[in-house]
Order: structure tokens, then C-alpha cells, then sequence
């Protein structure tokens, strides 16, 4: 019984539980906010370091031994992806502190973003199918309501388009676990891997395999399922924007990363040869998407799908090094992304607006926030030394080798499509005079901004920390790809008292 | 029984995707609730349809005599119906405060926020 699997989860449900007691009193949420993301990350980097320590660990919920009970596993995918959750979910937070105004704190925010927190934990942790679309489900509900927070009318045509397919996605996903259910009679992902080896039918379970792509691929914002990210994450408040951009998409490659190498390996050459095509696709049309708009969080959300191809590349060749690029890509990219989000929040609080038609001249005003925007910018370009640079060039080194050389050529020619997109907010919102004529708005001016600053920079420094240190990263995004690869280890870590 | 059911599930799915590619909002969530009771169905048929069979141990016993329904297949599918009715509840709202603001059952007048 390790009691640090569970706390990630049971931390985030508590402070949910007691920021809704907390309703009537603003400053108290706003306390419990801070200490309970604080407490989760602390806890994720226990965990962490536990599971660096012991190898993977597993915890039986209520004590009934697998494949009967519930289980809760942190193999070093799961933990880091904790960790990661924690980061982010502790920077928005305090972001939001600050941008959040005292009309949506009314609406229950807080709540909801511990909820949300707990239901990302609880899909990265758990070792039961079912139990993922449970965790899952408890993810969609808060991230519904978070989404339309304000009740603004975009905020409604996006959010009408994010449940509905998010729903369909629940549905194939319920309607795939039932089949695997009826073909192998249990839900618990070892022992689901270890039964499916002696299956004697390849055909049904590639059937499977595709419906579970399917789901977590709309999830993850896949192509051709992404139509429902742009179409939403540029309506709500930005640090929601941010947590989204940071985490949702994420748990579904996280979901795809679980299944395609713990239990669907039977034709490798099929599955992740699909798989392989997604992700060109995806990172192609994301940054296409990316290069048409002139809104600074529109932009942002379509490099959210162009990234997470490159994630799905690293899946997708399936070899140890481009296991670790996938990995390493995540880590990266939750930081960077949720950055580049809570910058342009800022933007928007010192400017009043998103257009980059209508901005300008902040390299002058804001030298500070122009630099700290180059930092998370570059990095996602995939400029050496920052994060994105070293992930890049694992994965392409890794598709070099696996001489798949039309992705290779896909993922370089993208890094530069991505530069440009980069370069045209710099230039548009920082480098160019700002336009006469909206010279002179300003929603809030730069009142209580220090905060604000204050989680960019760190979040900042974190990327340039993992450029400049990416040895210890990357040695455990090794350790992390030796698991995903070696299922073994984690169906015996699961069903190990039963042999 | 198999066979019945499994046409009643493809019936449900196509019907709920027809009624999702339509234009009109309220009919998109008459899909919704008919594609979360198709996977609900479909989930019951793959546990295996028996009759009369309640996975009940007698007085006295350890263990069931003889061959009993799997009871595990309709706990999943309970929660799966509670979750499913708790989306749907925010679903009609949503819909209701989407045609509060956009004045429309249209989902071609809900075109702003796509590029």
C-alpha cells in the first residue's frame, strides 16, 4: 500500500470539496486555491521521486488484489505526467489569482479547477480501463463548465462544438471498453494486456485498437478529429485557456501512449503505421491552421495541434529513442504551451485585446515581457538551447534512424512553419509601432501585474532549465520509454502476487 | 437474443448521428442521449445475455451454483448511465442559455468562433 499514488488525486478532490464549503468566502478560496495546487504539486514530486526510487508502483484501492480491484499504478510516464499536471496546475493558479475577476471567481472557479486537477490526476494514475473513462468523464465535466465561465456568446458556440464531440469520443471510448470487456473479461489494463496475448483472433482486436485511436485521438486533438480545439480554447478566460492548452489534450496522448504499448502491440506494423500518418497529418494541417490566423490565442491553440503530431510521431516510430522524444516533447510542451498562453493574457491585460492587427510596440513599453515571450516562442520553434530544441532533435534523430524519412522531412519543415508563426506575434505584437488608432485602449493598465510576471518568468525559467540541464531530463525519459517498452515490468509490477 | 440486440445498437448509433448531423441544436442532443444509450447497450450485449440468471450466492454457500449473469458489466453500465445523465443535465443547459444568447436552434448561425 503506497499511500503517494493516491494523493495526487485525493489532494485536488479535498480542496474541490472544501473551496464549494468555501463559497460565500472569496479570500478563503483564494487561499485554499494557492495551498491546495501547492500541496498537489509537492505531493506529484514525491511521487515522482518515489517511483524514480522503487520502480513502478502500484496501490489497490480498498485493498482488493488485481485484476479484481481497482488499482492505481505510477509507472515514470504516469508520474511525470503528474508532475507536469502539478507545474501547470500550481502556475495557473496563481495566475489566476490576479487575471480572474471577482464576477467569475463568483462562478465557482476555484471548484472547478480542483476538479479538473483531480480527474487529469486520476487518468494519468489508474490502472483500470473503466476507471479512465471515469476519470475522464469527471475531466470533461469541469472543463464543460470552466469553459463557458463568463457565458459569453463565443464562449457558448465553442462550448456547444467541445461537448459534442468530446461526447461522441466518450461513447466510442465506453463503446471500445465494452468490447474489449467482452473479448478478454476484464477491465484491468495488465491483465487485459496478458489475456490479449493469447487471443486468437488479430482481427477483432485491431478493430479495438482503432476505436480506441479514434476516441483518444479527438481527445488529444488529433487529425482529423482537432476541429473542436480552435474552435473553442480561444473563449475563455486565459488562465482556463492556459490549463487547457497545459493538460487536456495531453491526458488523451498521455491515453494513447498507455494503450498502444501496453495492449495493443499485436501488429505493430498496421496500428502504429496508422498512428504514423495521424501524426504528419496533425503537425501539417495544425501549423497550416496556425499560419491563416491573426489572433494571438487562435494561433496558439492550432500550434497545440501541429505539437501534438510531433507527440504522436514519437509513439508512432515506436522505437526506444523515439519513445524518449515523445516524452521528452511532452514535458516540454506543457510547460511552453501554458506559457505562451499566460503570456498572452497578459498582452491582453496591458493592451486590451488579442488582435495582433491591433497591437504593437510592446518590445518598447514592456522590454521584460517581450523577453520572456522570446524564451517560451523560441523554445517552441525548437531553437537550441531552449527545451524545444532537444526534443526536436530526439525525435527527428530518432526518425532518422528508423529511416522514416517523409515524417523526418514533415517534422522539419514544420519546426519552420512554426518559426514563422512565432515571428509573425513578435513582429506584429512587439516589434511594429502600435496603430494609431488603438493606441489608447487599455483594459486593466499594469495594476497588480507583479504576479503575473512573476509565474511567466518561472515558467520561463523552467523551460531554459530544461534546455540548458537536459541530461537528467532526458535520462529520465529514457528510464520512462524502458518501461513503456518493456510491458512486463508493469504487468508484473500489477499481477505480481499472483505468479 | 444476441442478434436482435445488436441491431438495435447499430439502429441507435446511426439514428443518433443522423440526428447529430442535422442543423437544429435540440435534435443535436437528442443524438447525444441516444449515442450514450447505444454504447450503454452495447457494453450489456458483449457481458453476455442470459435470462433468469441472478449472480446471487445461496443460503450457505461461498460461491453461485451454475451459470450466473456477470454483475460487473451492469455496475459499468449504471455508472456509465448516472455520468450520462449528469452530461446530458449540463447539455440541455447549455443548449437553452446558447439559444438565450445567439437567438437561434441554428448550428449554422454558431459559425463565429470557427476560423
Amino acid at each position: 500500500m503506497r499511500l503517494e499514488v493516491a494523493l495526487p488525486v485525493i489532494i485536488p478532490l479535498f480542496f474541490g470539496a472544501l473551496t464549494l464549503t468555501l463559497w460565500r468566502w472569496r479570500m478563503a478560496q483564494r487561499v485554499a486555491t494557492a495551498t491546495g495546487t501547492g500541496l498537489m504539486l509537492l505531493s506529484a514530486l514525491w511521487l515522482l521521486a518515489a517511483t524514480w526510487q522503487d520502480g513502478i508502483l502500484v496501490m489497490h484501492m480498498g485493498d482488493w488484489q488485481a485484476p479484481f480491484g481497482i488499482v492505481m499504478v505510477s509507472d515514470l510516464l504516469s508520474a511525470i505526467m503528474v508532475v507536469l499536471a502539478g507545474i501547470s496546475g500550481f502556475a495557473t493558479a496563481v495566475y489566476s489569482l490576479t487575471s480572474m475577476s471577482k464576477r467569475h471567481e463568483a462562478f465557482g472557479y476555484y471548484p472547478l479547477l480542483h476538479l479538473l486537477l483531480a480527474g487529469v490526476n486520476g487518468a494519468f494514475l489508474t490502472g483500470d480501463i473503466f476507471n479512465l473513462y471515469v476519470w475522464f468523464e469527471v475531466m470533461l465535466v469541469a472543463s464543460f463548465a470552466l469553459l463557458i465561465l463568463g457565458g459569453e456568446r463565443a464562449q457558448m458556440e465553442g462550448a456547444i462544438k467541445y461537448v459534442t464531440l468530446n461526447l461522441v469520443s466518450s461513447a466510442m471510448l465506453l463503446s471500445a471498453i465494452g468490447l474489449l470487456y467482452g473479448l478478454t473479461g476484464t477491465l484491468n489494463m495488465a491483465d487485459i494486456a496478458e489475456k490479449l496475448t493469447y487471443a486468437e483472433d488479430p482481427g477483432i482486436i485491431t478493430v479495438i485498437a482503432m476505436l480506441f485511436l479514434v476516441s483518444f485521438g479527438i481527445k488529444a486533438g488529433a487529425f482529423p478529429f482537432f476541429f473542436w480545439l480552435p474552435a473553442s480554447y480561444h473563449t475563455p478566460q486565459v488562465a482556463v485557456s492556459a490549463l487547457f492548452a497545459a493538460l487536456l489534450t495531453k491526458v488523451g496522448v498521455y491515453a494513447l501512449f498507455r494503450v498502444f504499448t501496453l495492449i495493443f502491440t499485436q501488429d505493430v506494423a498496421y496500428t502504429h503505421g496508422i498512428l504514423l500518418w495521424v501524426a504528419g497529418a496533425t503537425m501539417l494541417t495544425g501549423v497550416l491552421g496556425a499560419a491563416a490566423q491573426y489572433e494571438f490565442r487562435r494561433i496558439l491553440s492550432f500550434h497545440i495541434i501541429s505539437q501534438i503530431g510531433y507527440m504522436i510521431m514519437g509513439l508512432a516510430l515506436f522505437t526506444p529513442l523515439a519513445l524518449v522524444g515523445g516524452v521528452f516533447y511532452i514535458m516540454h510542451h506543457i510547460i511552453v504551451k501554458a506559457n505562451l498562453f499566460l503570456v498572452s493574457g497578459l498582452v491582453y491585460r496591458l493592451k486590451g485585446t488579442y488582435e495582433l492587427k491591433e497591437l504593437g510596440g510592446m518590445y518598447r513599453s514592456h522590454p521584460m515581457l517581450a523577453l520572456l515571450f522570446l524564451v517560451p516562442a523560441l523554445s517552441l520553434a525548437g531553437m537550441p538551447p531552449l527545451s524545444g530544441f532537444f526534443a526536436k532533435f530526439i525525435l527527428i534523430r530518432a526518425g532518422v534512424e528508423a529511416e522514416a524519412w517523409w515524417i523526418v522531412g514533415v517534422a522539419l519543415v514544420v519546426g519552420l512553419l512554426t518559426l514563422y508563426s512565432m515571428m509573425k506575434i513578435w513582429a506584429e505584437v512587439f516589434w511594429k509601432a502600435q496603430p494609431e488608432e488603438h493606441a489608447n485602449r487599455s483594459a486593466h493598465g499594469s495594476a497588480g501585474s507583479g504576479v503575473l510576471y512573476l509565474t511567466i518568468g518561472g515558467m520561463a525559467a523552467l523551460t531554459v532549465f530544461i534546455g540548458l540541464g537536459a541530461e537528467p531530463i532526458y535520462r529520465m525519459a529514457d528510464a520512462a520509454a524502458h518501461q513503456l517498452l518493456n510491458p512486463s515490468l508493469y504487468i508484473d509490477a500489477v499481477l505480481g502476487e499472483r505468479q | 437474443m444476441e442478434t436482435l440486440m445488436a441491431f438495435t445498437v447499430g439502429g441507435l448509433f446511426s439514428a443518433a448521428i443522423y440526428m447529430m448531423l442535422r442543423r437544429s441544436i435540440v435534435k443535436l442532443v437528442i443524438g447525444l442521449v441516444l449515442l450514450s444509450n447505444a454504447a450503454n447497450l452495447l457494453l450489456f450485449t458483449q457481458a453476455g445475455l442470459l435470462r433468469g440468471a441472478p449472480p446471487l450466492v445461496p443460503k450457505g454457500a461461498t460461491q453461485p451454483t451454475g451459470v450466473v449473469a456477470d454483475p460487473l458489466a451492469q455496475a459499468l453500465i449504471l455508472t456509465a448511465i448516472v455520468i450520462g445523465f449528469g452530461v446530458l443535465a449540463f447539455a440541455v443547459v447549455l443548449i437553452h442559455r446558447a439559444y438565450e444568447v445567439v437567438k437561434a436552434d441554428d448550428m449554422d448561425q454558431m459559425k463565429d468562433t470557427d476560423t
